[in-house]
């Protein structure tokens, strides 16, 4: 009889080892295959087509010789710290503030997260139209009496890349409100009733009750955030494009510039390997504080 | 109304009178919604305004008339440095590359789940494992070994080409949602079935799929949005007469070419974030939902 | 005929070991219930009969046919849940029908299996209905219908009543008894639940660690338990034990000293460390102390009345004893009362191995 003997392993489960092959060729061609092809080509000379000429680590000492690599290096790192600290602490802070059973809630849910819905060419438009000197939020200002105020950053090296941080932060808080209020909403009203039984104002409560339990929410709003950081190019693109000068420059707009406009794709593989590595100096050790005490579980 | 939750305010209970706790609540949340409202309105009355009228006036200006020109002109002649046939060819190729790229994106990661969550195999875990890390990857580092890949299959630059694009970037947390969403279900009602003797394919569609509604909904929504909102993958994978919405919103916005038409840009611009505006207000909570579930476990 | 066989299974997760060498030999038409604490392998050994779990080793027939690696719809099983499991998108008719639509049975022969089923059960007019619109007593009724229609010779319960509350669960239960009495099928019935188990059992399994504890009769099971483990198990409130020493004929635990005439040794009579076990409704009281062996006068530290019935916890040989009186018995706190051991109805288990003596 047929059933009498164990079937071969490789055939059972057959349909859904075949349904999983889209995964598995992403998987494995594309997100293991096509990085490393990236990354070892980034040892090669490759401009226009990829050629395998080893060069060892040229493209890397190319790249951090290169001023405008360095400059969006700085970039970045301004946007990033300032997007991280920011979101974090309006997201909580909205969150915070919606959670206080108040009236109109949803109006100042859905307020606050539309521009999420929207693209960041459509955010670095919109901005960039906010704060054009001539017409903007810088003429409304004036117009209203105060002749000699000056808000124009992104016409100002100095302070463009906070204008796009002005339309970072628009676009992407939201999201990290509507975590920050799933993790408040998580928290057992118990807590609260304890806190009000023991006296306890509501802020110390938030400090230090509320918010050390919601570490795991943190711990996820700021991997989100800072992947969102490490990727930002098309906001730069539609707002700045880069400008003025280099003072908005980032690295993701380096790498695609190299690759597809400058004909140096050898430049281009070595940054965005740059680019992989700051990814992993954040995954690497939120994986670690993720998944390292217990074993993967379902 | 949108962006409302099921779940109930667990914070501090405000008392009836105006306290200062409650003005500063409140205060704090009003002044928060200008900022978010502000680019929206400006964004408008821009756009119905004529260039005289942006020119003499205040951003914040009622217009002194509706004029819809502008509208027209940003939907139907608008050039892009390259034609000037608006922004209805973007628009057309977004439709065009969105609607087969979310089903065929949710299709592929729905089966992808339901095999994980019901039919796991030896090895199934590690290549989600990578999937779930993967996307975490830069998408820098694997545009250009894609180029490669979809040339060698004959659809860079076509509509194929960027519906495998964006089913690709799209399976990680399409997986990951189904495969929760699947996991979810009684386990016992998978049992069930197969005890009377459905299949793979029988139980997914005639017990799974039925049952999946909402999650089809909330993945819907992710799709949509994300996928008419990309602007990386339009630059890169499409042709010029192929691009999608975002880049020609851009190349309207900021080419160089001749005078700018501010009202004309911020008319295009809104006709972009229309469409995601439009499902981001109609689903409300789902899309909530929905980037609370690809957010809050990764 | 055995109905279903199992020899020597062994189930494990990578390392864990769930079942181990696991032998079951069920007979035709028997009301089988593998009973233990949560974790014990009774839902997974369940599991396996049916063929959704694939084994690690050994065989398993049932009606005959070697099943081990058949589908579980290839085994002619039908399945009940304890979460019902009913598809939620279709009507009662075509959760009956969906596993025979499958089989590409003839649709009236479908027909007529439905009828049938919907007439032992007594779902008739609910046919139509969806899921939502069914209390859980129906829901669980057309779960069972579900295994009904599929004319199969053994049905496997996992827990269905785990679900109810408590009064449909006990008329459930009679039903289901009556269903087996007519039906005369093979089940094998999953329960962490003892009066189901005593109650509906032809044998029980009990089960721990993934082993068979003991395997009989309600009767023998209550009366006989092979082990201490079982001895606690079964019996609510639980047999009181006492460390002691069997020394000629007796048992010794520090003051107190049992006579063990009329207690059936089975393993002959032996000295040395050993543990008695005494259910709290074989504590002798009133007038039946007079008939025991061994007679005393305990202290009630506290009364719990329950109606029929008043158990009380008294301070015996440094040990808790739990006894339990008649309910019109009129006891309070501290007061005084006579109690009698009797060892025909003790239960003696060696020390070291927990075996029943």
């Amino acid at each position: 009889m047929a059933s009498a003997t164990r079937p071969n392993q490789l055939l059972r489960n057959m349909s859904s080892k075949i349904a999983s092959i889209p995964m598995a060729l992403t998987a494995i061609v594309i997100f293991v295959g096509c990085t490393l092809w990236t990354v070892a080509y980034s040892f090669t000379g490759s401009r226009l087509l990829p050629r395998w000429r080893w060069v060892g680590l040229d493209q890397y000492d190319r790249l951090w010789d290169t001023d405008r690599w360095i400059i969006s290096m700085q970039n970045l790192a301004i946007y990033g710290f300032c997007m991280m600290a920011f979101s974090l602490f309006l997201g909580f802070l909205m969150a915070a503030l919606l959670d206080q059973k108040i009236r109109g809630e949803n109006v100042f849910r859905t307020i606050f997260l539309y521009p999420y819905a929207l693209s960041f060419v459509v955010t670095g438009l919109t901005w960039q139209w906010m704060l054009n000197p001539s017409f903007g939020l810088q003429k409304v200002v004036r117009d209203w009496g105060w002749e000699s105020f000056t808000f124009a950053p992104l016409t100002n090296p100095d302070w463009a890349i906070y204008g796009v941080l002005m339309a970072g932060l628009w676009q992407g808080t939201g999201l990290v409100m509507v975590i920050m209020l799933a993790g408040l909403r998580g928290i057992d009203e118990d807590v609260w009733k304890a806190a009000r039984v023991d006296g306890i104002p509501a802020w110390k409560t938030y400090v230090y009750i509320v918010i050390p339990m919601m570490r795991p929410i943190f711990v996820t709003a700021i991997v989100l955030v800072a992947t969102a950081i490490i990727k930002v190019f098309d906001l730069i693109v539609a707002q700045t494009q880069g400008g003025p000068g280099l003072a908005t420059e980032v690295p993701a707009k380096y790498v695609y510039e190299m690759m597809f406009r400058n004909q140096n794709l050898g430049q281009g593989f070595a940054a965005s390997t740059m680019m992989l590595c700051f990814v992993l100096i954040i995954i690497v050790p939120w994986s670690i504080y993720e998944f390292g005490g217990r074993r993967n579980g379902r | 109304m949108a962006a409302s939750s099921t779940n109930t305010p667990s914070g501090a209970k405000p008392k009836n009178t105006w306290t200062l706790g409650s003005v500063f609540v409140y205060g704090t949340l009003i002044i928060l919604a200008l900022y978010y409202l502000a680019p929206l309105y400006v964004m408008i009355v821009t756009s119905l305004k004529t260039l005289p009228e942006i020119r003499q006036g205040n951003v914040f200006a009622l217009p002194d008339a509706v004029n819809l020109d502008a509208w027209f002109k940003a939907w139907a002649t608008a050039c892009t440095g390259l034609n000037c046939d608006g922004l209805s060819r973007g628009f057309w190729n977004s439709v065009i590359i969105t609607v087969p790229s979310v089903i065929v994106s949710i299709a592929v990661a729905s089966v992808n789940g339901y095999a994980l969550a019901n039919w796991p195999y030896r090895g199934a875990n590690v290549f989600f494992t990578i999937l779930i890390f993967g996307a975490f990857i830069p998408y820098q580092l694997m545009l250009y070994p894609i180029v490669i890949i979809l040339r060698n299959l004959g659809v860079y630059g076509d509509l194929v080409g960027l519906i495998i694009v964006h089913t690709i970037f799209g399976m990680p947390i399409l997986t990951l949602l189904f495969r929760n969403y699947f996991s979810s279900l009684p386990e016992e009602l998978f049992k069930a079935a197969r005890v009377d003797g459905a299949g793979f394919w029988g139980i997914f569609f005639k017990v799974m799929l039925p049952m999946s509604v909402p999650i089809l909904v909330v993945a819907v929504i992710l799709q949509i949005t994300g996928i008419w909102n990309d602007f990386l993958f339009g630059i890169v994978y499409a042709r010029p007469e192929t691009y999608p919405m975002t880049v020609q919103l851009n190349n309207i916005v900021n080419s160089t070419f001749g005078e700018k038409e501010y009202n004309v840009n911020m008319a295009a611009t809104i006709l972009t974030g229309l469409v995601p505006l439009t499902v981001y207000f109609v689903s409300g909570k789902l899309f909530v939902r929905g980037i609370a579930a690809g957010a809050v476990k990764g | 005929m055995h109905s279903v066989s199992i020899q020597n299974l062994d189930l494990s997760f990578g390392a864990v070991d769930v079942l181990k060498g696991l032998n079951l030999d069920i007979y035709d038409g028997e009301f089988l219930v593998l009973l233990g604490s949560s974790g014990c392998g009774k839902s997974t050994l369940l599991n396996c009969i049916a063929g959704l779990l694939d084994i690690t080793g050994g065989q398993i027939h049932i009606k005959g046919n070697n099943v081990t690696w058949a589908e579980p719809s290839e085994r002619g099983i039908g399945m009940v849940f304890q979460s019902y499991a009913l598809y939620p998108q279709m009507s009662v008719e075509g959760n009956l029908s969906f596993g025979l639509k499958n089989a590409k049975v003839p649709k009236d022969e479908i027909r007529r299996r439905v009828d049938r089923a919907a007439e032992i059960l007594q779902i008739g007019p609910l046919l139509n209905r969806k899921p939502a619109a069914l209390s859980g007593g129906q829901r669980q009724r057309v779960a069972i219908g579900r295994a009904l229609v599929r004319d199969v010779d053994v049905f496997l319960f996992d827990e269905p009543l785990s679900n109810l509350d408590a009064k449909l669960r006990a008329d459930l239960r009679v039903e289901l008894k009556e269903l087996h009495r007519d039906l005369k099928n093979t089940m094998i019935y999953v329960t962490h639940d003892q009066v189901e188990a005593m109650t509906l059992a032809d044998r029980i399994a009990i089960m721990k660690g993934g082993v068979i504890q003991q395997l009989a009769s309600p009767d023998e099971i209550y009366n006989r338990p092979v082990n201490k483990y079982v001895a606690d198990f079964i019996g609510s409130p639980s047999m009181t034990f006492f460390d002691g020493e069997l020394k000629g004929g007796r048992f010794v635990m520090g003051d107190v000293n049992l006579p063990t005439e009329g207690y059936d040794f089975t393993g002959g009579q032996i000295d040395g460390k050993a543990i008695m076990g005494i259910r709290p409704e074989h504590v002798a009281s009133g007038r039946d102390v007079e008939d025991a062996a061994y007679r005393t006068t305990v202290t009630a530290e506290l009364v719990e009345p329950m109606g029929s019935d008043t158990l009380i916890w008294a301070d015996f040989a440094g040990k808790r004893l739990r006894v339990r009186l008649d309910g019109q018995m009129k006891i309070a706190d501290g007061d005084q009362i006579e109690i009698g051991i009797n060892p025909a109805k003790a239960n003696f288990f060696d020390a070291a191995s927990e075996l029943r003596l």
